[in-house]
Formats: structure tokens, sequence, C-alpha cells
């Protein structure tokens, strides 16, 4: 078990890691030799301006038709990505991580603080998932592939709950968290998840082509 | 909630064009357009769609249809260019059927939608992508289809030979004089100011349009001209089919007949697809990055007409209207100011819909549904409930619509759901009550 | 009128109509259009209500029709124009109706002496052309596209030879149109048929052809090239008649193609307006090498001046230079010869016309409401108010402008050199 520990902290996150990073490269790389390939046109258009003007927008709760169109989701959408990263990021346990692995310091998200965010972020999945059993228009159209990324990113924060409440044993739960951990950050560039990577571009087009072209607001 | 296969609708068209696929050949055609000629948006798209349903309320149709998952925007691209994507091509003549009746008639290409996609996902696009999927795979319903070939043959979309459209000019004219002596409607002048251009269902049915342009430009004083030859029309059906092809040469046609007479600009008349093919696809597809000669729209120019006091309105029209907002001139251009700064100049009682502006909801005429025929009246009726209860709630007797297309689609609206409104272009209403100081 | 050399060469400058107001009991005058040699000014005039005539200088024909329109005048100095009157169309030539009168007519075209004026034609209901007064034998459902070839014997046109009902997809992609030439229809059937070009000796005949809904190729004599493309555009023949040469789409990019076969690989966002040299080894076209970008270029060299629209393509006699106009999309325009911009920026540019023999090119600029004729870039004599194409005499030495001035009709013969 404890070999297994040390594989999992040790050389598969390193793994994970390079995935993450090479595969997101990878990704943004070849889409962006795509666009230049095929989507001329629309290149033409990228404005710095509009495209911060729309990213802004939306990152602004109830200010877009969007964001207005069901509060629930609105809510729990904001909550989720920030606890996320709150805790993914900033969670001491994972601070003290970064710093023996790349040496640097920082601020860090106070364990017991850290606890309640997780909770946050489960209860938002819940919601995310109880939207694609009820609501007709999102159940319509959910495929495996949803239910494998919202599955991919609830798993860390089950387990890290269980480990950090002692819930089963402690040494398993902690690996089981590294390993979906591991897992959710090596898969990100490949699965549903990759929106993180091109979301900034797709909202920087779409403000770009509505700010520039049409004259009008993307929100 | 329904699925579009309980709710096929016969067209010759359609059914002809399937009856001709083979699956090898679905598989051919689609993946070579696949790869051929999508590239990164697309792509990126269908792959960061999030399925979180949040861009429904932004579909006229899933708003009519109380709420009917399959007419949603996310629903519309997955049952149809996203399976294409994931299934690599792999369906079934039948579900092509499927999938082409789904773009080309429960969309209007609007992008409404778009103001509801926290990812910014643009599923107009990727809807008009699967219609030139649908155009290179002979899947295209009859009545627009036969557009095209108008459109091809004799670069208008109704048929108009070269000579029944400067017949019907001159005819124009010779009824214009009995109103005022000296007008004209000057052919092929070269070098005057602006170039007027009109879609083919002016000559063909509305030559009252025609002549309104005519007597507006004559009391304003403006040097003006129109073509005499092929070119005239701006309007562009093959661009909705997803005929790129022939869109670029009747914009190259447009564009050339106007820089030949070497006027300073095309002044187009009350017409939003049009727009939306002469500034954003069709000169993109010539290689153009803006217009190669500014084409200013009727709501831009009478603007300019009215402030700058060409046109003087000596009693504006009092019967309260209201305004809708042409998708392709203020999503697609950003107008809405402008139209509103001339529907006050001229109307004494001006009652907004809610939502308006760039909000605004659809004709439902639009992105060449209307074009599709009359099979597909009630799928564009229906589907646009929403537009009927927003103009019954302003309660006013008549619509200032400044597009063609909208003003098909509002006369079944308000026809269909007994509304009893009369929709009215800003020409209509300016030829009625401006200044007439040469009038006989 | 007579050939070049028989025109007024003088220097020196006449008016040749003092007053373009309308004379006495005219309601109206229409915009006027000048003789090739100067002399003539002549524009469409309103007499009375449903009553139309010619002014040419300072009388008006004896006739009059309830409308008269498109006055053009002929290489040869003749002045004609379309009348109607009962429901009938005519064509003028010099106040005489040429030939019958027809249900409708309209475009008229020349030879390039002028000694042959076409004219597209409609009788009961069919469609075609008629050289010189005389119409087609065979009269079409429809027709368009019309060209004739430059000696003026013979015309061509892209005529409907299959009936097709309202909204008959099927018919259509069967194929309605043909290519005719002097009234006789190829058997070959297209969907779509544009743009009919003859050869240099007017014995041949090519054209864009659409001959399913999806592909299109060139059709030289109805004989479609083995190779089909996603889009082509207007072909010409080699002068010296060795191939036909077309710009082609492929893989969304343009190139040309020559019987089928590559002859500028597709590399362009655009390419149009091919035009050979009088030998044939210089071949030239508007492109655009990248997106928005357009330029002119020589045997699939491009210019390194690059613009957001590039029209209208002149090259001198020998074919070995070039002249065209670059505007910021019909704003700002400039004159750009042999990839140099000339200095200044216009409100509008006409086309450049270069001297039969030496170095001399004139074209004629507008700014501010004002016209002036620019010479090798540089302004050349006053401003008008409006000027005509300049005119070269046979050995380019001098140049005749006609413009308008003070409401007076000028002409000016100058040496290009003053
Ligand atoms: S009709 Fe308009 S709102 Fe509905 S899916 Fe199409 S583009 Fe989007
Ligand atoms: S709102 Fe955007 S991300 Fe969400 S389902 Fe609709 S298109 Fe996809």
């Amino acid at each position: 078990m404890h070999e297994l520990y040390n594989f999992v902290s040790g050389p598969l996150a390193w793994v994970a890691g390079a995935f993450f990073v090479l595969g997101s490269i990878y990704r943004l790389v070849s889409m962006y030799i795509l666009a230049k390939r095929k989507d001329g046109s629309s290149l033409e258009y990228m404005s710095l301006h509009y495209s911060l003007r729309s990213i802004i927008r939306w990152l602004i709760p109830f200010s877009t038709m969007g964001w207005k169109a069901d509060p629930l989701m609105t809510v729990t959408t904001f909550a989720f990505h920030i606890c996320f990263i709150a805790v993914a990021v900033f969670l001491s346990g994972h601070v003290v991580v970064w710093n023996t692995a790349f040496g640097f310091d920082m601020w860090s998200l106070p364990t017991q603080a850290g606890d309640i965010i997780s909770f946050v972020v489960i209860a938002a999945c819940a919601i995310f998932a109880l939207r694609r059993f009820m609501l007709p228009h999102v159940k319509n159209v959910t495929k495996p592939k949803d239910w494998f990324a919202l599955t991919l990113v609830v798993l860390p924060f089950l387990t890290g709950v269980l480990a950090y409440h002692q819930m089963g044993p402690s040494l398993l739960m902690t690996t089981l968290h590294i390993l979906s951990g591991e897992l959710l950050l090596a898969l990100i560039p490949f699965t549903r998840l990759s929106h993180a990577l091109f979301t900034v571009f797709t909202r920087a087009y779409m403000g770009s082509e509505f700010g520039a072209v049409r004259h009008t607001r993307d929100w | 909630m329904s699925h579009i296969s309980d709710r096929i609708i016969s067209d010759p068209g359609l059914e002809l064009g399937v009856a001709n696929l083979t699956t090898e050949r679905i598989e051919e055609v689609v993946n070579q357009a696949l790869k051929g000629e999508t590239g990164a948006k697309l792509k990126a798209y269908q792959e960061t769609c999030m399925r979180c349903g949040l861009c429904a309320q932004g579909c006229h149709f899933y708003v009519s249809h109380d709420g009917d998952p399959s007419y949603s925007p996310v629903s519309k691209a997955t049952e149809s260019i996203y399976e294409l994507m994931e299934k690599k091509g792999r369906v079934s003549p039948k579900r092509i059927y499927e999938m082409a009746q789904i773009a080309y008639t429960e969309c209007n290409l609007c992008k409404r939608c778009a103001h509801y996609c926290p990812v910014g996902i643009d599923t107009g696009y990727s809807m008009l992508v699967m219609r030139r999927i649908c155009h290179l795979l002979g899947v295209v319903p009859q009545y627009i289809l036969d557009t095209g070939n108008s459109h091809a043959t004799t670069m208008n979309q109704m048929w108009v030979k070269d000579d029944e459209w400067i017949d019907t000019l001159q005819w124009q004219e010779d009824e214009a004089r009995d109103e005022f002596s000296n007008i004209r409607i000057p052919l092929d002048k070269e070098g005057a100011d602006i170039y007027y251009s009109v879609i083919a269902p002016e000559p063909k049915f509305r030559t009252q349009l025609i002549y309104q342009a005519a007597a507006i430009f004559h009391e304003a004083g403006v040097d003006w001209t129109m073509p005499s030859t092929p070119g005239w029309d701006n309007s562009d059906m093959s661009m909705y089919i997803g005929d790129f092809e022939n869109m670029g040469r009747l914009k190259r046609s447009h564009y050339e007949s106007a820089q030949k007479l070497r006027v300073k600009r095309i002044v187009m008349g009350e017409c939003g697809h049009a727009y939306r093919s002469v500034y954003d696809m069709g000169n993109r597809w010539l290689g153009y990055r803006d217009m190669p000669i500014p084409v200013i729209h009727s709501v831009e120019y009478f603007w300019e007409l009215l402030t700058e006091g060409k046109i003087k309105i000596p009693k504006k029209f009092e019967h309260p209207v209201t305004i809708h907002d042409p998708c392709n001139i203020i999503r697609g251009m950003g107008l809405m100011d402008k139209l509103r700064d001339v529907t006050h100049m001229i109307c004494e009682n001006v009652v907004e819909m809610t939502p308006n502006r760039e909000h605004n909801y659809c004709c439902s005429a639009g992105g060449g549904v209307i074009n599709c025929g009359p099979p597909f009246r009630g799928t564009r009726v229906k589907g646009n409930k929403a537009k009927a209860d927003q103009l019954r709630n302003t309660g006013v007797s008549h619509v200032v619509c400044p597009c063609h297309n909208c003003h098909g689609g509002l006369e079944d609206i308000i026809d269909h759901y007994e509304l009893g409104m009369h929709p009215k272009f800003l020409g209509d209403i300016i030829y009625e009550i401006m200044e007439k100081t040469d009038a006989l | 009128m007579g050939r070049i050399s028989t025109w007024d060469w003088e220097i020196g400058e006449k008016i040749v109509v003092k007053s373009l107001s309308p004379l006495q009991d005219h309601g109206w005058q229409e915009e006027p259009h000048v003789s090739p040699d100067g002399e003539t000014l002549a524009a469409v005039v309103n007499l009375a209500a449903m009553e139309f005539s010619v002014r040419t200088n300072d009388s008006v024909w004896d006739v009059t029709y309830e409308r008269i329109w498109y006055p053009r005048f002929s290489p040869d100095g003749r002045m004609t124009a379309i009348g109607q009157q009962d429901g009938e169309s005519a064509l003028l030539v010099d106040a005489e109706q040429m030939g019958e009168t027809y249900e409708y007519a309209w475009e008229t075209k020349f030879s390039d002496d002028g000694s042959t004026i076409a004219i597209m034609m409609k009788n009961e209901g069919l469609y075609g052309v008629a050289l010189n007064g005389t119409p087609w034998e065979n009269l079409f459902e429809n027709a368009n596209n019309y060209v004739l070839s430059s000696d003026g014997k013979h015309s061509s046109a892209i005529v409907q030879t299959v009936s097709m009902g309202q909204a008959e997809i099927e018919v259509f992609a069967k194929g309605i149109h043909s290519l005719a030439v002097d009234g006789n229809a190829f058997p070959g059937k297209y969907l779509n048929l544009w743009t009919p070009v003859f050869d240099s000796e007017f014995k041949r005949v090519a054209a864009q052809a659409r001959v399913s809904m999806l592909d299109y190729t060139i059709t030289v004599d109805d004989k479609p090239w083995s190779t089909v493309y996603g889009q082509v555009w207007e072909p010409i023949f080699h002068p010296l008649g060795e191939y036909v040469a077309a710009p082609v789409r492929d893989k969304g990019k343009w190139g040309v193609a020559s019987d089928g076969a590559p002859l500028w690989e597709p590399r362009y966002a655009q390419c149009t307006q091919l035009q050979f040299s009088p030998k044939g080894d210089r071949l030239w076209a508007i492109v655009a090498p990248a997106y928005g970008k357009f330029t002119v270029a020589c045997n699939n060299i491009p210019w390194s001046t690059l613009s957001p629209a590039v029209t209208d393509i002149v090259l001198n006699p020998e074919g070995d230079r070039a002249g065209v106009i670059m505007s910021n999309n019909n704003r700002d325009f400039k004159i750009v010869v042999d990839d140099k911009a000339w200095e200044g920026t216009w409100d509008m540019v006409w086309p450049v016309a270069f001297a039969p023999k030496g170095l001399n090119v004139a074209a004629v600029v507008e700014k501010n409401g004002k016209q002036q004729v620019l010479m090798n870039g540089k302004p050349f004599g006053r401003e008008f108010d409006r000027i005509w194409e300049p005119v070269f005499n046979e050995d380019g030495t001098k140049v005749m402008i006609r413009a308008i001035e003070n409401n007076s009709y000028v002409r000016i013969v100058a040496n290009v050199t003053s």
C-alpha cells in the first residue's frame, strides 16, 4: 500500500502533470494551426478590446441573458468554479505539494475552510447532476461524455473529504484522492473539461465578432 | 417532449435528395466537408459545449413550443452537426432528412441564442455548416433550392429576366410621373452618389416599394441610379442553402455592377438577409475583409436624409407603432439606435416590445426558412408564438419592420394568431407622410 | 467620323456646346454622352409628357418617342439609343430606326470599328440578339450574358433550351441551358453557363459551365474540360489560340487552369479578370495573395502594392505594362501603374488609358466634385466638372480631353509633353 502511495504521489504525479501541460499545449497549438488554416476570415476579426469586453462581462453573475436564464444554474456555476480553483490550487495541503515540487510558497486556504468549500463543490456537482436528470432540455442533450466529466471532477473532492474526515482506511482514501486528482488533471485536455482551455478563445471570438463586426453586445 | 422524427414534413427537394443517398456517399461527403472546409471554430464549439441548456431560453422555437427540449439550440446542434462529427458521418439517409429539416426549417440562423451561451458558442454558425453539408449531399428543400437556381441563372432570386427588370423600372417611373412630373429612375448613371439596390420580390410583387423609393429620393434631391444589367438584386438565398459558391458569384456581380458605375456607395432597400450577405458572408467568401464598396442599409440612409433635413415630415404618422428589430441588421450590424431615431422622427407614438433591440425575437421567417415554401409555413408560424405574444402585448395597430423577410413572417404570424396588426416598411410611412413639394 | 487619324488633332481648345442647359422647351435633359472624336455631345431630352428625343450639340432629333433610353455613341461616332412607342422597342441610330421594332430591346453593344450594332431583343416572348437590325433566326425562351465578337460578325449568348415549370428542381438539375452562337444552340445542356467569350479569330467560343449542382468547369465549343472545380470565373483564349485559361477554385484557393490542367497552382484567396498580352507571353490577373489583400499578378508573380480592393486592370498595347485602380473599399482611390502608386488619393478614379506608343498613361481622377486628368501621375491641365476618358492620337503624342466646364462642353487637344 505504501509503495502504491509513494508511486502515486511521486512519479505518477509528474506523469499526470506532464499529461496536463503537454496535452494542453498540444491541444491549443493544434487548434490554433487549424484556425489559421481554415478560419482565416474569423481570425482576422479578433480584437483584444472586444475579447476582454466579452470575457469580463461574462465573469459577472446575472449580467448577461444567459446568466439570467436560470438563476440556480448561475449561482451553481460561479460557486463551483470559484470553489474548485480555491481548493485545487490554494488548499494548504496542496500548497505544500507545490512547495515541495516547485519550491514556491504562497497563501493557502486553511483546511477547515477548504473542507467547507469542498462540500460546496460536491453540492454544485450534485446540482449539475440533478439538472441532467430532471430538466428535460438538459437531459435531452446529456451524453455519457458529460457524465464522465462530472464524475472526474467530483471524485477527488469526494475522496478528499472522506480522507480528511478519516472515513474509511486513511491511506487508501488519500491514495484514491491523489489518484483521482491526477486522473482529472491528466484528462482535462482530452474531455469535455477541455472547455477550461478553450472557453477563453470561444468567448473572445464571440466578443470580437459581435463587437467589431456586428456592433452589438454578445450578452 | 418530441423528436424530429415525429414531425417529418414531406418536401420534394428533401425526398429526392435523400433517395439518391447511400450511407457510403454520406460518409464520404461529410468527412470531406469536415476535413476540407470546417476548422477550429466548429470543432471547439462541439467540444466545449457543456450541454448546460442555458441557450434553450434564447430560441423562439423552444419558447413557443412551451419548452419542448428538441427545439433548444443545443439539441438542434446535437441532433445534427454534432452527431455527424461524433459518428464521423456514419448515419442513414433518413437521418440526413431529419437533420436537413432541423437545419433548414427549425433554425433561423438568427443567433439570438448567442446571448445566452456562457461558453460563446454560435449555434447559428453550426446550423449553417449543417446546411452546407446538406447542400453538398444534395438534400435541400425544393423552394429554396429553386430560388438558388434562379440566383445562379439570372443573378436574382425570382427568375426575373433581364428585360423584365428594366421594363418594371420604366413602368414604375411612368406611374410616378402622374404624381411628380419630372421624376426619374435613372438607369446606369455613371458617377452617381448612390446606387439603389433591391431584392427581386420588389420588381416581381412589390413594385410600389420601388415607386416609393423613387419618390423619396426625388423629393430629397438625391443623385442616384439603378443598373439596367444583372447585379441589381442584393438578395442571397444561395447563402442560406449553404451554396457558398453561388453566394460568391452573386455578390461579385452585385459589387462589380456598382463599381462599374463608379458610384460612391450602394444603398440597399429594407432587407435584412441581404445585408448579412453583402456585409458578413459574401464578401468574406470572395476574400474581402470588409465590403469592397460601402453598402448602406435604408435605415441608415433614411436616418441621414431625415437628420440632414432633406426629407421633411410635416405631420408624423399618428397610429401607435411598435418596432420589430430584424436580426440581420440589429444583431448583425447594430442599427438599433438609428432604427429608433428614424421611427421616432416619423411616428407620433412608439411602443417598444419586450424584449427588444438585439434581444428581440426573430420573425421566424429569416435564415431562408420562409423561402423553404408552403410546406414549412406551419413550422415557422407555430414556432413563433413568442413573437405573437410580444406583438399582442404592445397593443398597437402597426409594426415598423424594415426587412422583407420579417414582413412575410410577421404577416403570417399576425394572420395565424389573429392579431389584426399591419407591418409597415419605413419607406411606406415616409412616403405617406413626407412633404411632397414637387407633387402635381 | 472616320478613323482616329482623320479627327481634328490641331492643338487647341474649342467650345463645342456653349450651354448645356436644356434647349428652349425641354422638360428636362438627362446625362450627356460624347462622341469618340469629341465633336458631338448628346443627351436624352424630355420635351413633354411621354415625349422624348435626343439632343445632339445644339439641335434636337426631329423624332420623338414615348421613351428614349440607353443613349450610347458607337465607336464610329453614330448616336444610338433605344426608343419605345406603343409597347414596342426600336434601335435608333442617328434619329433613324434600324431594323424592325421588337417587343422589347435593351443593351446595345458595338464591334470595335462600330460597323456592327448589336442589341438584345425579345419578340413574342422569345429572346435573341439582333445585329444591325437583323435578329437571330432562332429565338429562345430566355437568353442572357450575350457578347459580340470584336469584328462584329458573330454573337453568342447563354440560352434556355429546355422548358421548366415552377420550382422544377429535377428538370433544372438535368440542364436547361445551352451555349448559342449566331442563334444556333449547341446540343450540350448545362445547369448554368456564364460569360461566353470568342477566340481571336472568332471561330471558337468558351464559357463558364456548371455541369452538376456542385461541379463547375469551362466548356469550349460545347466540350467541357475533363476536370471539374469548386468554382470557376471568366475564361479567356490565349491570343495565339494555344489554350483556354480560366481562374479556378480548388480546396478553397484560387489559381489558373489551362484546358483543365493547372497553370498557376491554386494559392490565392481570389483571382479574377485574366488578360493576355497580345503575343500571349504575359498573363495578367487581379489576385489576393492573402485574405483581404488584393493586387495584380503577372505570370503568377504578384505585385508588392496591396490594397483591400482592386479593379479595372488596363494593359498597354504591348501588354507588358498595366495600370489598375486600388481603393480602400471604394474610398481613397489610388491609381497604381507598374506596381507604383501615383501620388495622391481621390474620391473617385477612372481606369487608366495608355498611349499607343511610348510610355504615356493618363487617367481621370475626382476630388471634392472636381475632375482632373493625371498624366504619368502628374496633374495635366486644369480641373473640370466632368471629364471623359482621355483619347490619344495614333502616335501617342497628343491627347484629346473632352470635358464640361461652366456648363459648356469643351474639346481640348494638347501635346502630351505640354
Ligand atoms: S433560431 Fe436563432 S436562437 Fe434558435 S437555434 Fe437558431 S440561431 Fe439560435
Ligand atoms: S448554452 Fe452554450 S454550452 Fe450550454 S448547452 Fe447551449 S451551446 Fe452548449
